[in-house]
């Protein structure tokens, strides 16, 4: 890459000019600027103290400056502390469980000699083209399993998709090479030696992308509890925001008609967005380490063989 | 003694075959639990349901269901908003990545434009329940800092959760910039793919650089574009319920406007209780959305073999 930008500069006319780049590059930061501003916005009304809120409104500079709302949040830490441990538990279990099923189901179909491939391959693009939708998946789910308020009701969902099944088999079958796999069978090997041992760690940079992007989902997933989780120590971090705000709003509804409401147990204006940013929480912090791994994931769906 | 190497060898072929076979057993139970069971449960369409506990005590009800729901004005209301808002998305979608795509791999110092691609990325990362307090930050009809800005400037406050004239713009602009980081990378990677002989080539004979991206860029972009527009078109019936159902916070006043086929069998199903009538949009969504896929799919089939999806 880095090769190739030097080439450029040496030959003329494939370089736009100083000018243009000078503006572009205003283009971009303006575009930056107006992409990050909300988020900005949130972290800083976290960080302002309550009382000016009334005054001010949320403001992008805090009039004044406070930690007062994450103090209440880690104060009363409990129940988001749990719901911490349910998106982390979720996550990590659903993220490996899952990455081992798909590059388990995906192997087989990579390969020439498996006489059923193109069936099995069928079975999996199906579930891509059609689907029983929200009432008959609650059925199964609910009525059939029994997985009201069980966390594989939030974790089975997201287990399987289709979707990154075809991006790793087309990542072993560009990138494992059958001579490999070969050589192995002649020495005897078993499928699933062969398969732990030789395909496995040689498809690393698919399988990374993989359970990065399923652990995001994992970790941002509030529709699932939304449908299966009714216990509030069950609830996810994700869950536990949208409960937050669904809260303060049926509150606030209900003392716009004159109800009398306890407003001094709720979260506070500032308190809620210090939790919309405790939600996004260590994700935002890796992003920097793991952004190759997610452009490298985008790009790899993208292709087809 | 060759027929007992061939029975030896046979049975070698069996074992591997059972052992890639049990390979796909695991999957194999997900997409049974999640997808093809499921599938079977579309028949509650057809019948009588008005509780989840009874449903399978109730009898058949034939197409009432269909009839109950095309006969409101909500079957073409979801409808209309579904796609629309999907091929506006679609659209959007082609043209912002590939024209920042193309800016992007223009600038001459690549650091920066590694980092502006990496803040444009970073909405995607947020949850859709962290987006909404995002756009609550701004849109607060109290507090909103977009309120703030208006009377700052003289104007009045605006009820922006109890005005659906404003919600196609804002739900817009919230997918342009939770999808736009990602479909760059996307682009940009094509982008940075074509051969640069090309456009040495191209200067040689005295284009312009515009010229070059008129002419070699963009022509090269054509293939994976035509993929992305099939997935999506694919998923036309579909739209994602953080968008339509956080992010407007379930506010009753915009339903006309934010109401898609998603959040119309959903708030069936948990509000009304309604279930045969969820049910049956339900179908209905499935239904098309399976015959919009094979559809688009037999038309690129037809242009282009290797864009096509089956």
């Amino acid at each position: 890459m880095d090769s190739n930008v030097e080439m450029e500069s040496v030959v003329t006319g494939v370089q736009i000019k100083k000018s243009t780049n000078i503006l572009l590059n205003i283009f971009f930061i303006i575009l930056a600027i107006l992409c990050m501003y909300p988020l900005v916005l949130v972290l800083m009304v976290s960080l302002t103290d309550e009382i000016s809120i009334p005054t001010y409104g949320y403001s992008i500079i805090p009039k004044e400056f406070s930690l007062s709302a994450y103090e209440y949040i880690f104060g009363n830490f409990g129940a988001i502390g749990k719901a911490y441990l349910v998106t982390i538990g979720c996550t990590v279990f659903g993220g490996i469980l899952g990455l081992l099923i798909m590059a388990m189901y995906a192997y087989p179909l990579a390969r020439d000699d498996f006489k059923q491939k193109s069936l099995f391959n069928l079975i999996a693009v199906i579930t891509m083209l059609f689907s029983g939708g929200l009432i008959p998946t609650y059925m199964v789910y609910v009525r059939l399993l029994g997985l009201k308020d069980n966390y594989l009701a939030i974790i089975l969902p997201s287990l399987f998709s289709a979707f990154y099944v075809m991006i790793i088999r087309t990542f072993y079958r560009t990138n494992v090479p059958k001579s490999l796999i070969e050589a192995a069978q002649i020495d005897g090997s078993s499928e699933y030696y062969t398969f732990f041992k030789i395909v496995l760690p040689l498809a690393k940079p698919a399988l990374a992308t993989v359970m990065l992007f399923s652990m995001l989902v994992y970790w941002n997933d509030w529709y699932y509890p939304l449908l299966y989780i009714t216990k509030s120590d069950h609830y996810n971090l994700q869950y536990l925001l949208y409960n937050m705000q669904k809260k303060v709003d049926s509150i606030v509804a209900a003392s716009g008609r004159g109800g009398a409401v306890d407003l001094s147990n709720i979260p506070t204006e500032t308190a809620r967005m210090a939790m919309a940013i405790v939600a996004i929480g260590p994700i935002i912090l890796a992003y920097p380490f793991f952004q190759r791994y997610f452009q490298k994931g985008i790009t790899l769906g993208a292709t087809k063989e | 003694m060759n027929s007992m190497q061939n029975a030896i060898k046979a049975k070698k072929k069996k074992k591997k075959n059972i052992a890639l076979l049990s390979m796909l057993l695991p999957g194999l139970i997900v997409m049974l639990i999640n997808n093809y069971m499921p599938m079977f449960g579309l028949v509650f369409a057809f019948r009588k349901m008005n509780t989840v506990q009874k449903f399978w005590g109730s009898g058949w009800n034939g197409l009432k269901n269909f009839e109950y729901l095309f006969k409101s004005n909500d079957a073409w209301l979801i409808t209309r908003n579904t796609i629309g808002y999907n091929l506006v998305f679609i659209i959007i979608g082609i043209i912002v990545p590939i024209f920042l795509a193309i800016c992007l791999n223009e600038l001459r110092n690549k650091k920066a434009a590694k980092v502006y691609q990496s803040i444009y990325f970073i909405p995607h990362f947020l949850s859709w329940v962290v987006a909404s307090y995002i756009a609550f930050g701004l849109l607060s009809d109290e507090y909103g800092s977009i309120n703030g800005l208006l009377q700052s400037l003289g104007f009045e406050k605006i009820g922006w959760y109890t005005t659906p004239e404003y919600w196609p713009i804002i739900l817009v602009l919230v997918n342009t910039w939770k999808w736009t980081g990602y479909d760059t990378i996307v682009y940009l990677a094509a982008v940075s793919g074509v051969n640069q002989e090309l456009f040495e080539a191209a200067a040689v004979d005295g284009a312009t650089r515009f010229q070059q991206i008129v002419h070699i860029t963009l022509p090269s972009l054509i293939p994976l574009c035509i993929t992305l527009v099939l997935l999506r078109l694919g998923r036309m019936f579909y739209t994602d319920m953080g968008l339509f159902y956080t992010v407007p916070k379930n506010s009753g006043m915009l339903f006309d406007i934010t109401n898609t086929i998603d959040t119309y069998v959903y708030r069936a199903f948990s509000m009304t209780g309604d279930i045969g009538l969820s049910a049956a949009a339900g179908f209905y969504q499935s239904v098309l959305g399976l015959i919009i896929i094979l559809g688009f799919n037999a038309i690129v089939r037809k242009y282009d073999k290797d864009s096509a999806i089956i």
